[in-house]
């Protein structure tokens, strides 16, 4: 008797879920490279005798478009600031929780985690309101540390940290779920070794907690990074990519190209742009992150 | 060694503040919610509503027909849910037990394909589905999610500490591979098709870009992609938008309250390797 059943029935057993990636995923990718090389746009899309092979004319479009480079910059952007904010503060909450003083810990745990599973244009929504300059609350509290109101949303240079303040309270309980069951794997012996030789709590987390910690840290690192690189419907929905653009992603960019103007050629040749943006961002992390010994 | 009273109310005083924080936005949206229209925009901003009304919500299903919206995120996250639970369990568990050539090497590439980002595909799945009919309607929200690397990823991981005796020994008994697939291993695997349950379903009814881009008029609309059309029409109505992002957030949320034990695990499981 064969052991597992027949070659057949494996197949068959995994069969349905391989058509639905292939036909939906695999294919798709493998024609968006295809149609990255054409120049596929709303006359095409008509008709596609209108449809030519341009080789590489699009990638050089990219390159050449100055509103890709403030996309880019604007993402990047993003990452750099948003990401370490994300995670200081998930390390920074998850360490607070683990704490042996701290009460009630399932009620925060889950509190902390309550934002992560809302729907993001939702809250995105109540942010609106919550950051607008006349009527927000957080003006007015402010102002009771005589504060002036701040234009949030509607002042190109505060745009972007307005929505990476956003991210960062949608998104650090994510990372601080991760971290605290990270928190939980460290043995107590080696806290108890510490404290024998007289070691602060600071210097216990110092040279404790945050080296045990590095894989974990690294982890969560790549993982919000990765997302945050796709940032699209924060912008769409609290500013549409202004004020003068300082808030369009390279996502949102990508998104007016497709599926605005129809141009599916161009738009396919700037997600393997950005595809290859983040691969490089994620190698230079896990090189950093090999380097301290933490992959 | 005792602690000092300081620590223990800075920690948690830290906590406390923290939580506040975090949970102060989705309660002024309560709270908004519940005010009649134009009372949050005055100055200073109130935090409580004087005069409790629902007239929001009762302008939203009967105006603005959000009870349809309701009625297409629970179809498109429960058909989702349903029909990925399916191909992800079946395949999870061939991955897992079953033998056959190739196996290891489709499932590896899999999972190199798990870093190729969605949108990638999301220009030529377009023109797929408008060759297969399905733009602007449910099937097309619903059928590139049939399936998911990462939930057949979760499956296998279960399912791999099944006993290979266990499924031998009903081999021997006579009974089928579906037959065992039924009666042997999903009792088993029911912890890890729960925590996939809500996964999916939350992942499903948040989606928000592509449904935006298949769902090109609003009928089939679901809630995240009608509260973004509202709130770029309706700018100035704060109190409905806030009656909305309540019934687009409070479903979801209650179903987490409910079944987070399950939750967490599943991302915890997923962050070990991705």
């Amino acid at each position: 008797m064969k052991r597992g059943g027949g070659a057949l029935v494996g197949w068959m057993f995994v069969a349905p879920a391989l058509i639905v990636i292939g036909v939906f995923f695999l294919l798709p990718v493998l024609a968006a490279l295809g149609l990255s090389f054409t120049d596929f746009n709303i006359y095409a899309l008509a008709s596609l005798k209108n449809l030519r092979f341009v080789g590489i004319d699009n990638y050089i479009a990219v390159l050449r478009m100055g509103l890709f480079w403030k996309a880019l910059g604007n993402t990047l952007y993003f990452v750099v600031v948003g990401v370490p904010l994300s995670i200081g503060a998930a390390l920074g909450a998850a360490l607070l929780v683990h704490s042996r003083l701290a009460r009630w810990k399932s009620f925060f745990r889950v509190a902390l985690f309550t934002p992560v599973v809302t729907n993001l244009i939702a809250v995105a929504v109540i942010w609106k309101y919550l950051f607008q300059e006349r009527y927000g609350f957080v003006n007015y509290a402010l102002s009771w540390f005589g504060i002036h109101p701040i234009d949030w949303l509607g002042n190109p240079h505060m745009s972007m940290p307005t929505i990476i303040l956003f991210a960062l309270w949608k998104n650090f309980g994510y990372s601080m779920i991760i971290v605290l069951a990270g928190l939980q794997a460290i043995p107590d012996e080696l806290y108890e070794a510490a404290r024998l030789d007289g070691a602060s709590a600071w210097r216990q987390v110092r040279y404790i907690t945050l080296p045990m910690l590095g894989p974990t840290l690294m982890t969560v690192g790549l993982l919000t990074m990765v997302g945050y690189f796709q940032l699209f419907a924060e912008p769409y929905v609290m500013t549409q990519g202004g004020p003068l653009q300082s808030t369009l992603s390279v996502l949102y960019l990508l998104y007016e190209q497709g599926f605005n103007w129809w141009n599916l050629g161009f738009a396919s040749a700037i997600a393997f742009v950005l595809f290859v943006f983040t691969m490089i961002a994620t190698w230079a992390l896990m090189r950093f992150g090999r380097r301290k010994g933490w992959v | 060694m005792k602690p000092s009273r300081t620590a223990f109310w800075t920690i948690n005083g830290l906590l406390g503040l923290l939580a506040a924080i975090t949970l102060f936005p989705l309660a002024w949206m309560l709270s908004v919610s519940l005010m009649p229209d134009g009372a949050a925009s005055t100055f200073p901003p109130p935090l409580w509503p004087t005069h409790p009304t629902l007239a929001n919500y009762h302008a939203l299903f009967v105006r603005a027909d959000l009870g349809r919206y309701l009625l297409n995120s629970l179809i498109v996250s429960g058909g989702i849910t349903l029909g990925s639970l399916c191909c992800n369990v079946l395949a999870g568990y061939g991955f897992a037990k079953l033998r056959f050539g190739g196996r290891d090497r489709t499932f590896g590439l899999l999972l190199a394909a798990l870093v190729i980002p969605s949108q990638v595909a999301m220009m030529p799945l377009f023109l797929l589905a408008r060759e297969l009919h399905i733009v602007n309607s449910y099937a097309g929200v619903i059928m590139p999610s049939l399936a998911s690397i990462f939930g057949i990823y979760l499956v296998r991981q279960y399912a791999r500490a099944i006993p290979d005796e266990m499924l031998e020994a009903a081999r021997i008994d006579g009974a089928s591979e579906l037959g065992i697939f039924l009666r042997v291993v999903l009792p088993l695997l029911k912890p890890i098709i729960l925590t996939l349950t809500i996964l999916t379903f939350l992942t499903a009814w948040n989606d928000f870009m592509w449904p935006l881009i298949v769902l090109t008029g609003n009928n089939h609309y679901t809630l995240p992609i009608a509260l973004a059309s509202l709130a770029r029409e309706h700018n100035q109505d704060v109190e409905m938008l806030m009656a909305g992002s309540m019934v687009t957030v409070v479903p979801v949320l209650v179903l987490f309250l409910l079944l987070q034990r399950y939750y967490i695990q599943g991302l915890l499981l997923g962050s070990v390797k991705r």
